[in-house]
């Protein structure tokens, strides 16, 4: 811990010395876009949401200047990798197959996984009753990998290239039901598009830990856990929870 | 490149290329019958018989496919009249949405080819054929269409290649056809370069299959004789 310490001083002071000897450096953050709250497009073009506000938070404790970058969701990794941008923070979940790709800092909120489907509906999530229904995920998502994995042999599983678009089929009928981010939902069973629509049962699971992405053995990568330490310490990370959802979401 | 893994998944590519073959053959088939009339139409003298093939093709040609697929899958379901109606069973389903899109799309492409090859038949065949006796239905029948199917075809077997490619927009509305397959593999593997050169392989085959097709098909037609070569 002590040398630990001694590294974070030495790391501190190397870059406060670099700090004067260019002016800012700069950093481009990855992210997708089209995913409400955590990240989107509003209506001015601007890229806003929780997890943009965690990183330019990061980047203040950092003393880095970013630009945000968007890209579509199933080419984001590949995006990174080509350095399209330095560090993703697009609400992506640590998988074992992700880290083959890429490395992730320690998680910045945790998430579970439900179903949602029409109030009108009685949607049991056991396997018998789920049998034959038609459920949507987005593709490459921690959703539609868990329901390949555990429910492809039960249900009609429809991967869209955005959450958005999932949400249309549900609303059209297409879909009896999607499986998506608990918060992520949430955000859309406010909205007055999610009205008619509302979890059902428990979430099917709750340990998917949300981490930032950057390239194999990227030294900013410990840069980042740093920043995120602090960020949790001073109460910045509260303050931005806080502005989307009313409980703790870390 | 990660040969094992390509593959293990390669089932789940041919599947797709299945599907893909399905979208095109279907769509560029329709499209042809949907087209000749319409191409027939636009050659006309009469300018009334003209002016709907032309908004028909104005707006099919004039919009991207991606658009046109959007507006029949996620635009057509917003609205309770379509839900309620008997065509739901249908357009519920992805993949007569991209059927029926692919179809109207194609058509507009090839009734513009018909109508060029309509254009393109000498004068002097037409006047031949009216000299001898023959109706105006005589003449389209047994010397204009005869004739433009041969001018038309080199043409149209460009427009199949080019369905083939724009097939790939049909992953957007959920069909794991060749690039829905390979883009929902790449989701698991995180191998980008891997599978999108399997699937480009897969559509380079395809289309070299096609391409020796309308070959025989346009031996057999002697269109090359038809073309004074």
């Amino acid at each position: 811990m002590q040398t630990y310490k001694k590294f974070l001083l030495a790391a501190a002071a190397t870059l406060a010395i670099g700090s004067q000897a260019v002016a800012a450096e700069k950093l481009k953050l990855g992210t997708e876009g089209a995913y409400p709250p955590f990240n989107l497009i509003d209506a001015s073009g601007q890229v806003v949401g929780f997890d943009i506000e965690i990183g330019q938070a990061l980047c203040a404790k950092m003393k880095v200047e970013c630009e945000v970058v968007t890209s579509d969701w199933d080419g984001i990794i590949p995006a990174l990798n080509a350095r399209k941008f330095d560090f993703l923070i697009a609400s992506m979940s640590i998988t074992e197959e992700r880290k083959r790709a890429v490395d992730f800092t320690e998680p910045y909120y945790t998430n579970k996984l439900q179903f949602v489907a029409p109030k009108s509906v009685d949607f049991k999530t056991d396997q018998n009753s789920l049998k034959g229904k038609v459920i949507g995920a987005q593709r490459a998502t921690i959703a539609g990998t868990w329901l390949e994995d555990n429910l492809a042999k039960v249900v009609d599983v429809k991967l869209y290239d955005t959450q958005e678009n999932a949400y249309l089929d549900l609303a059209s009928g297409r879909l009896d039901g999607i499986l998506a981010d608990t918060f992520v939902q949430w955000e859309w069973l406010k909205s007055d598009a999610g009205k008619d629509f509302e979890f059902k049962g428990d979430p099917v699971f709750d340990n998917d830990k949300i981490g930032i992405a950057v390239r194999k053995g990227d030294p900013l990568r410990e840069r980042l856990n740093t920043a995120l330490k602090e960020i949790v310490a001073d109460g910045t990370y509260e303050k931005i929870n806080a502005k989307y959802f009313p409980f703790s979401i870390y | 490149m990660n040969w094992d893994v390509i593959v293990q998944y390669l089932p789940r590519l041919l599947d797709g290329a299945v599907l893909t073959l399905q979208l095109v053959a279907i769509s560029v088939l329709l499209g042809l019958i949907l087209a000749l009339p319409m191409g027939i139409a636009r050659a006309s003298q009469n300018l009334y018989l003209r002016a709907l093939p032309y908004a028909y093709i104005f707006f099919f040609r004039g919009t991207p496919l991606l658009v046109q697929l959007f507006l029949v899958y996620y635009g057509m379901a917003q609205f309770d009249v379509v839900r309620q109606s008997a065509l739901w069973p249908y357009l519920r389903d992805p993949y007569w949405c991209a059927i029926i899109t692919m179809t109207l799309h194609t058509a507009a492409y090839i009734a513009e080819i018909i109508r060029g090859a309509i254009q393109a038949v000498p004068p002097g065949e037409v006047e031949a054929a009216r000299a001898l006796g023959m109706s105006r239905t005589q003449t389209l029948l047994h010397v204009t269409l005869p004739r433009a199917i041969r001018i038309g075809l080199p043409a149209y077997s460009n427009e199949v290649i080019l369905m083939l490619k724009a097939s790939a927009l049909a992953s957007t509305i959920t069909l794991v056809e060749l690039t829905g397959a390979a883009r929902t593999i790449i989701a698991r593997t995180y191998l980008p370069v891997e599978f999108f050169f399997a699937a480009g392989v897969i559509y380079l085959i395809i289309a070299f299959v096609l391409v020796q097709g309308f070959k025989l098909l346009e031996r057999w037609l002697r269109v090359d004789a038809c073309q004074g070569r």
